[in-house]
């Protein structure tokens, strides 16, 4: 498995979740876990994903940075492993 | 599983506290370029390069994508040319050629800078290093991305003066052929005691010969992390603000190491060592300065700075240590003036003079870097402040370095701008006695006893 994180931070508006989940079925990406607040009004969302081999990660990242400027939040997508390496010994 | 407020933490130390592998160095060993004829050397030299390092850029832009880590700089570390060129080099001209293949190599491959343009003499020097010496005025000014650096002592050796004198000279030399762009070509020149092997930081690195053919190091970063988390910890005691810091540099050095071993996995070039330091640049929040304020001081240069930056170096290495597989390099805090806000506040309000910077070097690496000082400072007097640097290491077993920028054109109380990572810096008043009776001595400053110590 190949866990990747995906970040969504920016102002809420509505579908926000529907069109990244909708791009991320599309590009065969298996979504693991979703977590999403409204903090101070804006919108933020943590996603859990498994990334298939096959799927050529700049690729998806630049399109996801895309699709993130049409929906006026920003998207960051990051391997899970930078995370486990800081905070786990 | 990873918590949301883990993920939250890490992001925010990349966006808002300036976050980020500092450099991935490939060191190359040139040894197996050696020939007697220069025009073969040079395609020897170029064509090793540009074919070990054709993936270097790519490849660390891909692992900066993918974690989401910016990686800033990708550079090249090679053997000493003076050992590379002895055989060949017979003028400084052939010795600048050399310098222009590394040039070109280095422009051809994307990286920014290619440190080695090197010799070591921390005992004596053979008239080929003499040369070197002597070219480096010449290549500096006729190159853009090489870095030059001189080994003129050890603790081991001693501290060979001839070469101390004649560097007096060539740091002048490279001010003035530089002296249109800031006397840049000094910011490009380390003079070292006790030089690593293994440093991926410039513009001091290069590839020693006790290394493999090809290596990655990898340089971390990170001042504004570690001033953020003790801004957490203000009015509390020693004992929470080491361990803040330990745990800050534990973290950092870890998306470090992550990085090492990902671009060694994907180069298929061994791993080496991580260099444990954190690195200022002039961006706001990216400061050495700003932690030492953090920890208590007004500025930089207070009393307890040197207590605070002795603290400080220990803890990042106490942390960083624990981090990662090797450690090597530098690894500590950089004090350089020009790249760091803090500093160069320090000395425009009269709070650090070289003098307390020097204090400062013995318990933290490098040494007296990126000081502008005026471009009429005399030769031997550049040469008085590198033995005194010098001698701070030899003494300590430390490595240490001087990077001294004599502004060609420029006095105390006049600005010169580097541009980028280099940032910019007042110039600083030099002490105007003279130690001209100490430099003209010749020959060399015998090795220090290692018992005794006081």
């Amino acid at each position: 498995m190949n866990k990747t994180i995906i970040t969504v931070v920016g102002k809420d508006s509505i579908g926000i979740i529907a069109k990244i989940c909708t791009y991320l079925s599309d590009a065969r990406v298996n979504m693991l876990d979703i977590s999403q607040t409204i903090v101070d009004g804006f919108f933020n969302m943590i996603m859990v994903v498994d990334m298939p081999s096959e799927v050529d990660f700049g690729k998806l990242n630049d399109e996801l940075q895309l699709l993130g400027e049409e929906l006026g939040v920003i998207i960051k997508m990051q391997r899970e492993d930078i995370f486990n390496k800081m905070h786990r010994i | 599983m990873i918590s949301r407020a883990e993920i939250i933490e890490t992001n925010r130390m990349i966006e808002r506290e300036n976050l980020d592998v500092r450099t991935i160095t490939l060191g190359i060993s040139l040894l197996s370029c050696i020939d007697s004829d220069l025009n073969k050397l040079k395609e020897n030299i170029y064509n090793k390069i540009t074919q070990l390092g054709k993936d270097l850029v790519k490849v660390g832009d891909e692992i900066g994508n993918e974690y989401g880590v910016p990686i800033v700089n990708k550079r090249i570390s090679i053997t000493p040319i003076s050992l590379i060129g002895a055989s060949a080099c017979k003028t400084i001209e052939d010795y600048v050629e050399i310098a222009k293949v590394l040039d070109r190599a280095a422009k051809q491959i994307g990286v920014n800078f290619i440190g080695g343009y090197s010799v070591l003499v921390s005992k004596d020097m053979t008239a080929s290093d003499r040369l070197l010496i002597e070219s480096i005025p010449m290549a500096l000014s006729q190159t853009e991305r090489i870095c030059s650096s001189v080994n003129v002592g050890s603790t081991k050796t001693g501290i060979n003066m001839d070469a101390v004198k004649l560097l007096g000279d060539v740091v002048h030399n490279t001010a003035y052929l530089t002296k249109d762009n800031g006397s840049i070509g000094c910011a490009k020149l380390v003079v070292f005691c006790n030089a690593p092997d293994d440093n991926p930081f410039m513009a001091g690195a290069f590839h020693g010969v006790t290394e493999a053919d090809a290596v990655l190091h990898v340089g971390v970063s990170g001042p504004g992390v570690v001033k953020n988390a003790l801004e957490e910890v203000r009015g509390e005691s020693f004992e929470v603000l080491c361990e803040t810091i330990k745990k800050t540099a534990f973290k950092i050095t870890r998306v470090g190491q992550l990085v090492l071993n990902e671009a060694s996995k994907r180069l298929g070039i061994e791993a080496g060592i991580i260099d444990l330091s954190l690195a200022p640049t002039p961006e706001i929040g990216d400061s050495v300065a700003e932690i030492l304020q953090e920890i208590g001081v007004e500025y930089p240069g207070a009393p307890g700075t040197t207590a605070a930056l002795a603290l400080l170096n220990d803890q990042v290495k106490k942390g960083g240590v624990m981090a990662s597989s090797y450690v090597g390099g530098l690894s500590g805090a950089f004090i350089p003036v020009s790249e760091d806000q803090g500093m160069i506040d320090a000395v425009n309000v009269g709070a650090l003079t070289l003098e307390k910077l020097e204090a400062m070097t013995c318990v933290c690496s490098v040494g007296l870097d990126m000081i502008a000082i005026p471009g009429d400072t005399k030769p031997s007097t550049i040469s008085g402040i590198l033995a005194d640097e010098m001698a701070i290491g030899m003494i300590n077993q430390k490595t240490v370095a001087a990077r001294l920028i004599p502004v060609i054109g420029k006095d105390v109380g006049d600005v010169v701008e580097f541009g980028g990572l280099l940032g910019y810096a007042p110039v600083m008043p030099v002490n105007r006695y003279s130690c001209d009776a100490f430099v003209n001595r010749g020959g060399k400053i015998p090795a220090p006893i290692h018992s005794f110590k006081n």
